[in-house]
């Protein structure tokens, strides 16, 4: 499966079928600039596309991160809570939650690769 | 926008550059905010903060004029000396906060906020009695350099020696006016420079092995560490003097000033509300304006400036609370987007101050 991406620079990739695996982008991850805490959400909530379901802070800001899918949160990623820098390293380690799709179909509707990068050129 | 002399020596840097007081300033340089704010404490930061207002006031009514608009007693400190102090309004409030130094018995030099010299300026003339000159430097730059390797690095630079110099003390030397203070907590100085002398001086300075750029960012966590407040968020016109914790700037027996009737009656008579020092316990980072809570959830107070120390690596921040909850030691909670977080109340310094005495050795 490959990456899908949002217009609000998160990353998504698809684990076990319907299980998609969540992350924030390298566009997002050098504006937030040093990073201090990242609020995780709850086990087994319940989130809607589009709404907010984690919280990254860096030493300047505190940005929201937004579930492109619908789904219960099945994984979070307590590494992150201890080193919060951990989020850059890479998709193994930086990912911030997984959650369990009640609509794998909402995917087809997110930005790939090529897309996602012609979006960035667009952006500041 | 407003840009200051040394505009395209930040963006030579590649610095990330964002609006400040009507002013593109530099934020943060390539390293970020974290490194530029441990450099600082390590060894020493370079800052452009010729966005700030620089006044001149002379005359033989000089003194009498700050201790008309300032709470501080002027006639009673030497000449070279710096106070800080802030300009109240009738009322008791804040219009700003300032170091106004003595630099003769009828010459006295301010530097007042970015975002606050378009009010202070028409307000300070309005003040001028006929035998007082007021004049707004427009063609000086402003660099602060600050840490523990700042004199050195002084030194080396510009030749000139400081090592006798206290805290809070203004020397003029080779047409600069070097002030020894600053907003880091650190030793450090204050250099006024002619603007076309400061892209030359802000390059030398950077060629010294001691010395790096840094941004507003960092300027911003510094002073939160050291629990000084920022103007338009921790005190404001309508905070006052007592209110903010700055019963230390009130001259004794100096009754005659603008806004004295508030203050003085907090003086004596106390105030509701107060600002101190708050720590995060619990995880997280609390921000400006979030709630203070007690344990039954009731409001007691908000945050007006927080964030994380990059030295205790912890959430810290400042604001206003119920006098009643004002004290060190006191557990409350700081709601962050509708969580309770447990805290505590705190002295507003978090990190021991390491600037020189103020007292001159004796001879």
């Amino acid at each position: 499966m490959t990456m899908k991406y949002t217009k609000d620079h998160e990353w998504l990739k698809i684990e076990d079928g319907d299980v998609a695996v969540i992350g924030i982008t390298d566009y997002a991850q050098n504006a937030l600039g040093d990073l201090v805490y990242v609020e995780l959400p709850k086990m087994g909530r319940q989130v809607k596309k589009g709404e907010h379901f984690a919280v990254v802070e860096s030493v300047k800001t505190a940005a929201e991160v937004y579930t492109p899918v619908t789904g219960e949160v099945v994984g979070i990623n307590d590494n992150l809570s201890g080193d919060p820098e951990l989020l850059k390293k890479s998709i193994e380690d930086g990912w911030i939650a997984k959650i369990k799709m009640n609509n794998p179909e909402e995917v087809s509707a997110m930005l790939d690769k090529a897309a996602y990068d012609d979006f960035l050129k667009t952006v500041e | 926008m407003k840009t200051t002399a040394l505009h395209s020596a930040h963006l030579a840097l590649g610095a990330k550059m964002g609006e400040f007081a009507g002013y593109d300033m530099p934020l943060y340089y390539k390293e970020g905010v974290l490194k530029e704010h441990e450099w600082t404490r390590a060894h020493a930061g370079l800052f452009d903060v010729s966005h700030m207002g620089q006044i001149m006031v002379t005359g033989p009514g000089a003194c009498a004029f700050w201790q008309h608009v300032t709470p501080g007693a002027y006639d009673k400190i030497p000449d070279g000396r710096a106070k800080y102090s802030v300009l109240p309004n009738e009322d008791g409030g804040i219009i700003d906060d300032l170091i106004v130094s003595r630099l003769g018995p009828e010459t006295f030099f301010a530097v007042v906020n970015a975002g606050c010299k378009d009010k202070d300026i028409p307000w300070l003339r309005s003040h001028l009695k006929f035998d007082t000159d007021m004049e707004v430097w427009e063609d000086r730059a402003l660099l602060a350099l600050q840490g523990p390797e700042a004199e050195r690095a002084l030194r080396n630079v510009l030749g000139v020696d400081t090592s006798d110099m206290p805290y809070m003390w203004v020397i003029e030397d080779k047409g600069l006016l070097i002030s020894r203070l600053g907003y880091t907590g650190e030793d450090g100085f204050e250099i006024s420079i002619p603007q076309r002398d400061a892209v030359h001086i802000w390059d030398q300075f950077l060629a010294h092995e001691s010395v790096k750029p840094v941004g507003l960012a960092a300027r911003d966590s510094l002073r939160l560490e050291m629990g000084y407040p920022l103007y338009g968020h921790d005190i404001d016109d309508s905070t006052s003097a007592i209110e903010a914790g700055l019963q230390w700037i009130v001259a004794k027996d100096h009754t005659d000033y603008i806004g004295a009737k508030t203050i003085l009656d907090h003086l004596q008579n106390g105030v509701s509300r107060q600002r101190v020092g708050i720590r995060l316990i619990d995880k997280g980072i609390a921000r400006e304006g979030s709630e203070l809570r007690d344990e039954q959830d009731r409001k007691i107070g908000t945050m007006t400036s927080g964030g994380f120390s990059p030295t205790l690596k912890q959430s810290i921040g400042q604001g206003y609370i119920e006098t009643a909850f004002a004290t060190v030691g006191q557990k409350i909670f700081v709601n962050v987007r509708g969580n309770n977080i447990a805290a505590e109340i705190t002295e507003l310094s978090f990190v021991p101050a390491k600037t020189k005495s103020m007292k001159k050795k004796a001879a």
